[in-house]
């Protein structure tokens, strides 16, 4: 593989990522993070769904005409998207619950349609392809890192697992019952963007 | 009494930025100035007042289990439900479309006040997310859906407009280098929201 082909993979990852350094995808992102497995499944469901749509409209930039192209994107997301819906209802209907209306809302997902113009509109299948799984694991990295943190933070566990050893509760540890609670969302992305932008400063506004 | 009650439940307590996190990426976008984000905010209550309704009849009529019956009563068992992201997704592009031609054709200068935004609005997830949680709650007529959307637009104009207010203040304030802009904004939105949970319960 080429390094400009590496690039396209790994710079999405941290120095473009997609939720905290281009602010897109933020939406549906946030609501699905206050367990480990749900946020695991939506990751993993966007950056398919990206992947495969980026293939798409980059084997049909070439027909498609320019003033249709968001109806034309949002009906190639949306079929995808159903896909995957019918996909997790069949072999992960818990899960499916759990994100309920969040699946769906993957079809506006900023991310999709931000990539769709700025990238497949321009580029071979296959570059966009590989655009499609580096954004969707940058999107998939932050997902797990707010995840993880609340909660462990907010109910002792992750993927459902109790980590934190019964004798911390015994010696008076609680959980802090507010990490569930969806502004702390918000909070704990603030605060991993302090983190990265402290790392590289490059990406500080003034 | 029911619509009332759902219109203020959705400004107040199930607000779509604060409690479920729909269309956060307009409202970090275009929340610098509180002008912008007013119109945004217009045009968002308006797209989802209009849209809500246009769903709800779709759904109740069209795609729910045993939605058919009207046409004939063989069609009973048929269950379109899985349709209902692409038909609700194309109608809301189709609505935007029409709006933007017909404010650009009728009142020039609104249009050129809101130009950017209203194509952004078919891709806000606080739309698509209004009409798929008014089909998740099962409302029991056209009237409470359409408080639904009104409420929710409400819900999310107040919210944009209180962070635009704020980032105008806080360009005077002094926050550390790497959590301006985005940053700051995040942990701001999280502190509203937590002031919003004191909502929580009201009832009429």
């Amino acid at each position: 593989m080429s390094s400009s082909r590496k690039q396209i993979l790994i710079n999405p990852i941290s120095k473009n990522n997609p939720v905290v350094v281009l602010m897109l995808g933020i939406c549906s992102a946030l609501a699905v993070t206050a367990q480990v497995k749900p946020a695991l499944v939506m990751g993993v469901s966007v950056t398919a769904v990206l992947a495969f749509s980026n293939v798409i409209i980059s084997l049909l930039r070439n027909t498609i005409p320019n003033r249709i192209r968001i109806i034309v994107q949002l009906v190639v997301v949306a079929a995808l998207v159903i896909i995957v819906e019918q996909i997790l209802k069949a072999y992960a209907y818990e899960v499916w619950g759990q994100l309920s209306v969040f699946i769906g809302l993957i079809i506006t997902n900023c991310i999709l349609m931000g990539r769709l113009e700025a990238f497949a509109l321009g580029n071979t299948p296959f570059d966009s392809f590989l655009d499609g799984i580096g954004n969707g694991l940058g999107y998939t990295a932050i997902l797990l890192i707010v995840a993880i943190a609340r909660e462990l933070l907010g109910s002792g566990s992750l993927m459902g697992y109790a980590v934190i050893p019964q004798s911390f509760y015994e010696g008076g540890y609680m959980n802090n019952g507010l990490m569930i609670l969806p502004p702390m969302a918000l909070i704990v992305v603030g605060c991993i963007i302090w983190v990265h932008r402290s790392i590289d400063k490059d990406l500080q506004e003034e | 009494m029911e619509a009332f009650n759902i219109f203020i439940k959705s400004i107040f307590v199930d607000n779509m930025i604060f409690a479920y996190f729909l269309g956060m990426c307009s409202y970090l976008a275009v929340s610098k100035t509180v002008k912008t984000s007013v119109g945004l905010g217009i045009a968002v209550t308006f797209v989802l007042v209009v849209t809500l309704p246009i769903n709800y009849l779709l759904d109740t009529y069209v795609l729910r289990p045993g939605a058919l019956d009207w046409v004939s009563p063989e069609l009973k068992s048929i269950d379109l439900s899985f349709l209902s992201f692409i038909l609700f997704i194309a109608i809301i592009a189709s609505f935007t479309q029409i709006v933007e031609m017909v404010v650009e054709k009728f009142t020039p200068a609104l249009y050129s006040q809101l130009g950017i935004f209203l194509p952004l609005i078919a891709v806000n997830c606080a739309i698509l997310g209004g009409s798929l949680f008014m089909q998740q709650r099962n409302f029991a007529n056209i009237g409470q859906a359409t408080a639904f959307g009104l409420g929710s637009g409400i819900g999310w104009l107040l919210a944009i407009v209180g962070i635009a207010a704020i980032r105008e203040h806080m360009s005077y304030s002094k926050v550390p280098k790497p959590l301006r802009g985005l940053g700051i904004s995040f942990i701001v939105t999280g502190l509203m929201g937590i002031a919003f949970m004191g909502f929580m319960g009201i009832k009429f």
